[in-house]
């Protein structure tokens, strides 16, 4: 049996990179160090099914294994005639791959988007009027006297985040725990306000009343009314003196406030209040609890590549972005989609009925490993090699720290990556062929 | 000067063949840009249809006369075309008519001119707006009057009437210019606002104002429920909007100070209000 | 492939050739004595001949740039390109995305340009960016003057210690040289402060900024590095700070430059100093003390700047200066990024919109023109606008335009500036404009040798490198004092561009999009037992402090598509 040491888990965003994989014949056997949820990722299901070869469904609706070359094909011509295609999801893939696959939207006027679109989408929104007062976690485990997670549960969502950056020591906190107070704002009795020094049991949908209330009492006004969102107006006071007093303060907020109610306007208010905090004499951020492992990745590259973040739309060669408008939601819920492409994300599991009703209507192509409700509505599944496991790749920390995942076993299967390039290179072959024929057609058809 | 649609002005009417279920996007077709255009030229005016560009008679037949002079023309959308975006989006004169409902982005950027909608329009009507009048007779989606994605400098002149309701996020950081809306909206009207006036004759579900800086707000009917970063002033007579006297009761509200030096103003009919004051 | 450039008036203040009418010679992407009869000619008759710009301080790629896009949807809308053939889109006025910053600074005869700012934990991100970014070489500059390890070495007198670690961190991140920024002042800002001065130490470390530049100084003087620190003083943007800046720049006044590469002979180099030469104790008595300046840098041949010239843009300003950018924030009521990097470094982000109506900015653009027009050795000053900062870097045609002709300079001072930039500076007492030869200078020449990349860089002589620019300029018919204007045009596209003896750009259009540049790094080795010793030190404190395996550090070769590494031994 071999150990390999130092492997960064490709399931959430807190891209925990101590863990050990244990091999056998080309087999993860086990793991050290991970979390059940990261530990059950690099382990073969004996429940799921996996797949080995590609596949085409048929008229009468039944899936046949096919060679790659011709999934590849015929994914190629159902993208090329499309109007308005989507490549959507991009969340649990290399950034390689995410750099071919802009790359590609880009080559077939197509519309790229990625899960933020259901998670910290508002967030992005929230960052353009507002900013990113941030910090990465070893800032928070060094310095942190105050730690406020807002809607979000960190005990079960993100299971070894606690441990290792709000219990660890860190260099100006010697003692770990005992020399922080935590603060947790969830409407739920959660396993982690279980813990909290303060739970500010707000009632659902609320949050941005209290982000008004805190913001307004930080600045020595008195709040309107004697109880916000269901808390008291003393208890609010009380938090804000304790976050004015903090030496360092950061918010950690997940899609209990992403997607509830004010959606970004909830997180715009929280990141103002973070910034202001700093004006007290202390110094305060926050970090967004992103779910997949490289969500954050993408964001990253299509924001290098494009200049925006996610939500792009390449309708008339040059990238534009109207999350609302050029988002995979409201590309499908408008029926304005034609087709989709899907990899590294389970819309058919995740979205809204309306969504999943023009999924049903127009081709689906998924580029998915595994049997999940997307594969279900696809009409050519490919399955790749796994980044982080059968295959090497960047992927992006919720703080944006980066590491390279690596490849633990062999695969037979096609990286991502290497799915996308082929798709590509046919993609620049079709348009080349098509834009000859144009000139030829120019050349011979009589003048008007 | 908004010129009526006098007999004076030439027409183009567009009627829209069937909407295909990809949209379409117009911003090529203003006053602006058919003015000295014969029919002929203008019907082989290219506009996108998903991410194909198409000529304009593909999907709208076109007929009537073009002038030189582009505030003396109007184009008619003669009928609904409520997959076409980026209506009058820039235009600096002239007018539209739609007669249906409309997408996206109607009168986005627009400098001058008049638009008018006799159905509804869908988000960002009115986007960085800086001059000229939108008149839509049904309802407006949200966003409207509102900025580009991380823009802080909102609609900044123009005025926009809403006969229905209109949805979330309407004038946000709005700079300028007068938004009146005869119907009901949705939360967070006037977010981020900095300046101009937003009239709502109906009610609002909640959040009115929601971390403005400056502006007046305006609310007739009932707030469903108000922000706790403002300050109570008490009861107005016969409030002076912009030179024109609002008649009646108001309670008045400056803030909201969750931002730092705000000085928004809120009033809203004492009579359905009550609940509201502290 | 060989090439040659035919009659064209070569400037090439590195070889002393100004203006002379010759030919210049290429053959697999150098420059050589001479080429065979079937060479494909260019003819550049009335035409300029330059070498490819080198750009030596830009921030291009990495994570505060890259949050500045993502914070400005609305500066990206207002300047889009289209994929047109091989050539890929973009979008970004202030803060272009990567293919279209290698496209324009490309089309303006650019062909290095060097990332200012690397946080060593995130270099892997710059590294991706920096692939990105088509036909440029490139390099980055670690940030090690907020350094836990460093300030501790220094703190201790362990110069030597401090030395071997830096020697593995540039090769552990690809880095190319050492940057400061606000020494102390970002630590500091970890708790929400900042240090004032370079005698104000950090909390806790209770190391000064002084004592950090003195001894990183030392230790790039002690490995041999091709560059010199790379210092952005504290006080960045403070009335009055230019005695912090005289008083830093002293700092390396006797040591002496020893590098193992290159021909560079300052032993510190001062970036941006034009957010550095204020005088008075408010933005009310605010005025320039640029004259002081270049009277040190006249006087003082241990050090060389960049200016930072504000452009008179709506901009985005990023810097690892955390504090400033929150005192940004805090006086535009703009929005705010900010990136904390644990142990190394931090950063922030505000847009600014610099106004010709606005005194202070008036002011700002007149200390940059003093800058250059009062340091009279050119092999002393580079032109940068420490894009996107004071400005974009599309922008250095008009700079270029503006250090040509006087006339365009009291234009702008007589019709558009605030008074102050009359009365708070020297600006329009001025009339000196610069040659070709001397733009040729502040543009390649100076960047190539303080860089340590003279050899093949900056220069046109046999065995340098074939980045070529020509510009449709003529200076025996064509006057830039009066025609400012076309100098701005042919500066902004050039008629032609070679990169490594490839025509890149041909009449005034990029044919060759798709090509990569080299990243530059330097491969360290200094005194190899001791680094071992620095390094069992350092894996033990990543333990406990970092949130990232040692193992996974270290970045490796497969983030340069052309790994250039220069070696030190």
């Amino acid at each position: 049996m071999e150990l390999i040491k130092n492997v960064p888990c490709p399931f959430c965003g807190t891209l925990c990179d101590d863990i050990i994989c244990k091999v056998e014949n080309n087999e993860i056997v086990g793991t050290m160090n991970a979390c059940r949820i990261g530990h059950s990722k690099f382990m073969h299901h004996k429940d799921a099914t996996l797949y080995k070869k590609p596949m085409i469904r048929k008229a009468n609706g039944e899936l046949v294994e096919v060679e790659i070359d011709e999934a590849i094909e015929k994914a190629v011509e159902i993208l090329v005639n499309a109007k308005r295609p989507i490549l959507y999801g991009w969340s649990s893939v290399s950034c390689e791959a995410d750099e071919v696959g802009v790359e590609l939207a880009e080559e077939l006027k197509a519309l790229i988007d990625n899960t933020a679109t259901v998670c910290h989408g508002p967030s992005l929104l929230a960052v353009h009027d507002t900013g990113y007062p941030v910090c990465t976690l070893g800032e928070v485990k060094n310095r942190a006297d105050v730690i406020i997670y807002w809607a979000c549960n960190p005990m079960h969502a993100h299971p070894r985040h606690m441990s290792r950056h709000y219990f660890s020591r860190g260099y100006f906190r010697e003692r770990g725990r005992p020399d922080r107070t935590l603060i947790v704002v969830d409407p739920r009795e959660s396993d982690t306000a279980k813990l909290a020094d303060i739970h500010l049991q707000v009632e659902p949908g609320k949050d941005y009343e209290l982000l008004d209330a805190i913001r307004a009492a930080m600045k020595g006004h008195k709040i309107l009314y004697e109880n916000v969102a269901g808390v008291p107006r003393d208890l609010i006071y009380q938090a804000v003196e304790l976050l004015k007093s903090a030496q360092f303060g950061n918010l950690f907020f997940g899609m209990g406030i992403t997607q509830t109610s004010a959606k970004n306007r909830n997180i715009d208010a929280g990141i103002c209040a973070i910034e202001e905090l700093n004006e007290y004499g202390g110094k305060f951020t926050l970090i967004p609890m992103r779910g997949h492992y490289n969500v954050n990745g993408f964001n990253h590259v299509c924001t290098w590549t494009t200049g925006y973040p996610f939500c792009v739309d390449f309708a008339t060669g040059y990238p534009r972005y109207n999350p609302g408008e050029t988002g995979t939601n409201d590309l499908l819920q408008n029926k304005e989609a034609d087709a989709m492409f899907v990899i590294g994300a389970d819309p058919g599991a995740h979205f809204p009925q309306r969504a999943l009703q023009r999924m049903v209507e127009i081709p689906v192509i998924a580029i998915e490993p595994h049997r999940t409700p997307t594969t279900e509505l696809a009409d050519i599944i490919i399955p790749p090699a796994q980044i982080g496991i059968s295959s090497e790749g960047t992927a992006y920390r919720m703080d944006g720290v980066c590491f390279t995942m690596k490849k633990i076993i062999d695969s037979d299967l096609l990286s991502d990556k290497e799915i996308l390039k082929r798709m590509l290179e046919r993609v620049k072959e079709i348009h080349a062929s098509e834009s000859k024929m144009e000139s030829v057609k120019e050349v011979t058809s009589p003048a008007k | 000067m908004i010129k009526g649609t006098g007999d004076m002005m030439s027409k183009i009417i567009l009627t829209p063949k069937e909407q295909p279920q990809v949209p379409l996007e117009v911003d090529t077709i203003l006053p602006d840009t058919l003015a000295g255009k014969t029919i002929d030229e203008i019907k082989s005016m290219n506009i996108l249809y998903g991410n194909t560009e198409v000529e304009l008679q593909e999907f709208f037949d076109v007929e009537g006369e073009s002038g030189e002079d582009p505030s003396e023309l109007q184009i008619e959308f003669n009928g609904d075309v409520y997959n076409t975006k980026r209506i009058g989006q820039g235009m600096t004169t002239g007018e539209i008519v739609v007669k249906g409902n409309a997408s996206m982005y109607v009168g986005a950027k627009m400098k001058g001119g008049k638009i008018t909608v006799e159905g509804d329009v869908a988000g960002w009507a009115g986007q960085n707006m800086q001059g000229g009048e939108i008149v839509v007779m049904g309802n407006a989606g949200d966003y409207l009057g509102s900025a580009y994605r991380g823009d802080w400098r909102g609609m900044s002149g123009g005025k926009i009437t809403v006969h229905g309701n209109a949805g979330r996020e309407i004038a946000e950081y709005m700079l300028g210019g007068k938004i009146h809306i005869i119907g009901n909206v949705k939360m967070l009207p006037g977010i981020h606002m900095n300046g101009g006036i937003l009239i709502i004759d109906g009610n609002v579900i909640s959040r009115t104002g929601g971390e403005m800086k400056g502006g007046t707000i305006i609310v007739n009917g009932r707030i469903g429920e108000f922000l706790p970063g403002f300050e109570y002033l008490g009861v107005r007579k016969d409030i002076d909007v912009d030179g024109e006297v609002m008649q009646g009761l108001f309670y008045k509200f400056r803030g909201d100070f969750a931002t730092k030096g705000a000085d928004g103003v809120v009033y809203t009919a004492t009579a359905k209000n009550a609940h509201i004051v502290p | 492939m060989e090439y040659i450039i035919k009659n064209g008036m070569v400037y090439d203040p590195l070889n002393n050739i100004d203006g002379e009418k010759m030919d210049i010679c290429i053959r697999d992407g150098k420059i050589v004595e001479s080429v065979g009869e079937s060479a494909e000619v260019v003819d550049a008759s009335g035409k300029i001949v330059m070498a490819g710009g080198v750009e030596p301080h830009t921030h291009i790629a990495g994570p505060k740039v890259n949050v500045g896009r993502m914070m400005r949807p609305e500066d990206s809308e207002k300047d889009v390109e289209a994929k047109s053939g091989d050539r890929r889109s973009g979008s970004g006025f202030s803060v272009p995305s990567t293919f279209m910053t290698g496209y324009r600074y490309t089309e303006m005869g650019y062909t290095t340009a060097m990332e200012a700012a690397m946080p060593p934990l995130i270099a892997r991100h710059v590294h991706e960016e920096l692939v990105d970014t088509p036909i440029l070489d490139k390099g980055a500059y670690p940030l090690l003057g907020n350094n836990w390890f460093v300030m501790e070495y220094l703190k201790n007198g362990e110069v030597e210690e401090c030395a071997a670690y830096i020697a593995w961190l540039m090769r552990a991140t690809k880095g190319y040289a050492i940057k400061v920024v606000n020494p102390c002042g970002t630590e500091a800002w970890g708790w929400g402060g900042n240090v004032h001065g370079i005698n104000d130490p950090a909390p806790k470390f209770g190391i000064t900024g002084a004592e950090m530049i003195k001894g990183l100084v030392e230790a790039n003087e002690m490995i041999g590095l091709p560059h010199s620190v790379h210092l952005h003083c504290n006080d960045l943007g403070h009335p009055g700070n230019y005695e912090t800046t005289l008083a830093s720049f002293d700092i390396a006044k006797n040591i002496k430059a020893s590098p193992k590469y290159g021909e560079r002979d300052i032993s510190l180099y001062g970036t941006h100093v034009q957010f550095h030469s204020y005088g008075g104790t408010s933005w009310r008595d605010f005025e320039s003390e640029a004259p002081a300046i270049a009277d040190y840098l006249n006087k003082n041949d241990h050090i060389a700047i960049d200016v930072g010239q504000i452009t008179l843009d709506e901009t985005t300003t990023m810097t690892a200066d955390g504090p400033m950018e929150f005192d940004l924030y805090t006086l535009t009521g703009f929005k705010w990024a900010n990136c904390d990097v644990e142990l190394e470094t931090g950063s922030g982000v505000v847009p600014f919109i610099y106004s010709s109506k606005n005194p202070v900015h008036s002011t700002q653009w007149a200390i940059g023109m003093e800058l250059f027009l009062l340091t009279k050795d050119p092999g002393k000053i580079m032109m940068t606008t420490d894009h996107p900062n004071a400005g974009p870097f599309t922008r250095y045609p008009r700079i270029i335009a503006w250090l040509m002709s006087s006339k365009y300079r009291n234009d702008l001072i007589e019709n558009e500036l605030h008074a102050w930039a009359q009365k708070r500076s020297s600006i329009a007492t001025i009339d000196r404009e610069y040659s070709l030869y001397d733009i040729a200078q502040v543009t390649r020449a100076t960047a190539a040798r303080v860089l340590g990349l003279s050899e093949t860089k900056g220069h046109l002589g046999v065995g340098a490198d074939a980045d070529v620019a020509i510009y449709s300029f003529n200076p025996e018919t064509q006057d830039a004092s009066s025609d400012y204007m076309t100098i701005e045009a042919v500066f902004r596209m050039a008629d032609h561009v070679f990169k490594d003896g490839e025509i890149v750009v041909k009449n005034g259009e990029l044919v060759k999009p798709r090509i990569d540049g080299r990243t530059y790094w330097v491969n360290c080795h200094f005194n190899e037992e001791l680094e071992k010793n620095v390094i069992s030190d350092v894996k033990k404190k990543f333990k406990q402090y970092y949130t990232v395996n040692f193992e996974n550090y270290e970045i490796g070769d497969g983030y340069m598509r052309r790994s250039a590494p220069i070696e030190i031994k």
